[in-house]
């Protein structure tokens, strides 16, 4: 039993916790919101009235959104599809008995723990330089042009990029649920004659099914947010524009604070949306 | 009972999972490769694999560089810095949740985890402003504390979730022995979560480390780390690809070793506890 006094001990250990991430959501967050409704262009004569709702309609008929938006679907959605699929695949395959199975883990997981600005740029110059990447040279084999990738295909190399990064995620993921499964249910369903596809579509998968839907939310979540990938590769050009970086370059680089912040609130609407699902199931998982 | 599984098949695994294994880590070995190559031969074609007169020139004019050593410090400084800050903090936090719960316990949790879900861009020009204000651009102690902010949440879940598998009965017998809030955290609770402790501060130097956006967009020469060290490539002069290797290859060594030792620390941690 916990006493009166050590209740309120354990609140004093909370608070300085809550208020620092209290703070830290609400002070910058009111900010943004009172710039959204603002004039705003800090090299341009800074502030300079309150607009009402001009923001937030510039910024979704302004010709650059409805291409963010495109894009962003494209590369969450790909990535996503791409990362699962081949996760699911993946787990399924190094779950499997076999010769240095630690040693092949290592491996499908390393590209996680590289840093982004490391894999974009080692990806840009070394893999899909039109001229000494490494791909030119594979194309050259074949007799084939080779292709400048992040400007003739710049949304595939993205995609490419920021699936690789992500694919030792949810393979980790995947292949901790599926260890988790029991394999005598595995075994009774053998004997009872299910072939190996039967097996993984009617007993793999929907026991899986918890930990693809986490998979897919916490991706969604960072995967909304890249950021460095694309700066150090096409900077926003050639169709690679996602809302991330619309909102960046409207806020950092033409400083136009105002219409910058509308379209970060629309960022943190569109993120909240997808965090309320993912709370519900980490919430309902708290309650076990 | 264990299922029979023939050597064939065992083989056909082996073999098609270490084919796998490799094409995805390709990139990295392809880097490392590189590093220790002439500039000349890193562009040759056809390219050169191992065959080479392996060099370690790279990593000396790497190095020679005068700022990489400040580069690589700031690294240190900002993750390891974050790190301890977000335990300090985390630690009192997750042992009052887990041990002295109360009926919000479950609602603060989850509102602490939403708050990892802000989009930082959203908020980028206000902590903009405020850093101007109090002089914390370009500064590594700006950069420890937002970054500590930002990885808060997943500190004191994963801290939560192994607190929550430590027995309260252990701490109350202690407590019946009479001991202290204090003694009870430093002599029972702390030596057996340790192991919890550490995977966590593992995980969010990892997670710090390679943190790319905030550490892009805050700093400039002074504070500047590593990740930003490695975007400076991105607009080069003449041949460089294998001094961006040796680089490249440097910064991300420490942390692929961490990593591999904190695999299964890191689904507890990304999934919020929702996968062990």
């Amino acid at each position: 039993m916990s006493t009166k006094a050590s209740r309120v001990t354990a609140r004093l250990m909370l608070a300085p916790a809550v208020i620092l991430l209290l703070g830290w959501m609400l002070v910058p967050l009111t900010m943004t919101v009172v710039f959204s409704f603002q004039r705003y262009l800090p090299m341009r004569g800074g502030f300079q009235g309150w607009v009402g709702f001009d923001n937030y309609r510039s910024f979704v008929t302004s010709s650059a959104f409805w291409p963010s938006v495109q894009a962003t679907l494209i590369i969450v959605g790909s990535v996503l599809i791409i990362t699962v699929a081949l996760g699911v695949l993946l787990a399924v395959l190094l779950d499997q008995p076999m010769w240095g199975q630690g040693i092949v883990r290592i491996l499908v997981i390393a590209p996680f723990f590289v840093m982004p600005t490391v894999s974009a740029l080692v990806w840009k110059n070394m893999f899909m330089d039109p001229v000494n990447g490494l791909f030119s040279h594979l194309w050259r084999l074949f007799g084939a042009t080779p292709v400048s990738w992040l400007s003739e295909a710049s949304m595939p190399s993205i995609v490419l990029i920021v699936s690789w990064q992500w694919l030792p995620f949810a393979t980790l993921i995947l292949l901790t649920a599926i260890q988790s499964l029991d394999s005598e249910q595995q075994e009774a369903a053998e004997m009872d004659g299910a072939g190996p596809i039967n097996r993984f579509f009617f007993i793999t998968l929907p026991h899986l099914s918890r930990a693809i839907t986490i998979v897919l939310l916490i991706q969604t979540i960072f995967l909304l947010a890249i950021f460095a990938e694309i700066f150090v590769t096409t900077q926003g050009a050639f169709g690679t524009r996602t809302l991330t970086y619309l909102i960046y370059q409207r806020v950092l680089e033409s400083q136009n604070v105002g219409l910058g912040s509308a379209g970060g609130v629309y960022a943190i609407i569109l993120a909240n949306i997808v965090a309320l699902f993912l709370m519900r199931i980490v919430g309902k998982n708290l309650d076990r | 009972m264990a299922r029979s599984v023939t050597t064939t098949r065992k083989t056909f695994n082996t073999v098609l999972a270490w084919s796998i294994g490799l094409l995805i880590f390709f990139p990295i070995l392809w880097t490392v490769l590189t590093s220790f190559k002439t500039e000349a031969q890193a562009v040759s074609t056809p390219p050169v694999w191992f065959f080479f007169d392996w060099t370690l020139d790279n990593y000396r004019t790497v190095l020679d560089r005068s700022d990489y050593s400040r580069f690589l410090w700031n690294s240190i400084f900002i993750a390891g810095g974050s790190t301890v800050l977000g335990l300090i903090i985390a630690i009192p936090a997750a042992w009052s949740m887990a041990f002295v719960p109360s009926h919000r316990t479950k609602d603060i949790l989850l509102w602490m985890l939403s708050t990892k879900m802000l989009p930082a861009v959203g908020v980028i020009y206000p902590i903009y402003l405020i850093f101007i204000r109090m002089g914390l651009l370009d500064s590594r102690t700006g950069l420890v504390v937002i970054l500590m902010l930002i990885n808060l949440p997943i500190i004191i879940w994963m801290l939560y979730t192994y607190f929550k598998e430590i027995p309260a009965e252990i701490l109350e017998a202690s407590r019946m022995d009479g001991a202290g809030l204090r003694e009870e955290i430093t002599y029972v609770l702390l030596p057996m979560a340790l192991p919890g402790i550490a995977s966590t501060a593992l995980l969010n130097l990892i997670l710090a480390w390679n943190e790319a956006f905030w550490t892009l967009n805050l700093t400039a020469a002074k504070a500047a780390p590593l990740t930003a060290f490695i975007a400076s490539y991105s607009s080069p002069e003449g041949l460089f690809y294998a001094k961006l290797s040796a680089a490249s290859t440097m910064a991300i060594a420490p942390i692929l070793i961490l990593g591999w030792f904190s695999q299964k620390q890191l689904v507890r941690g990304l999934t919020f506890g929702a996968v062990k």
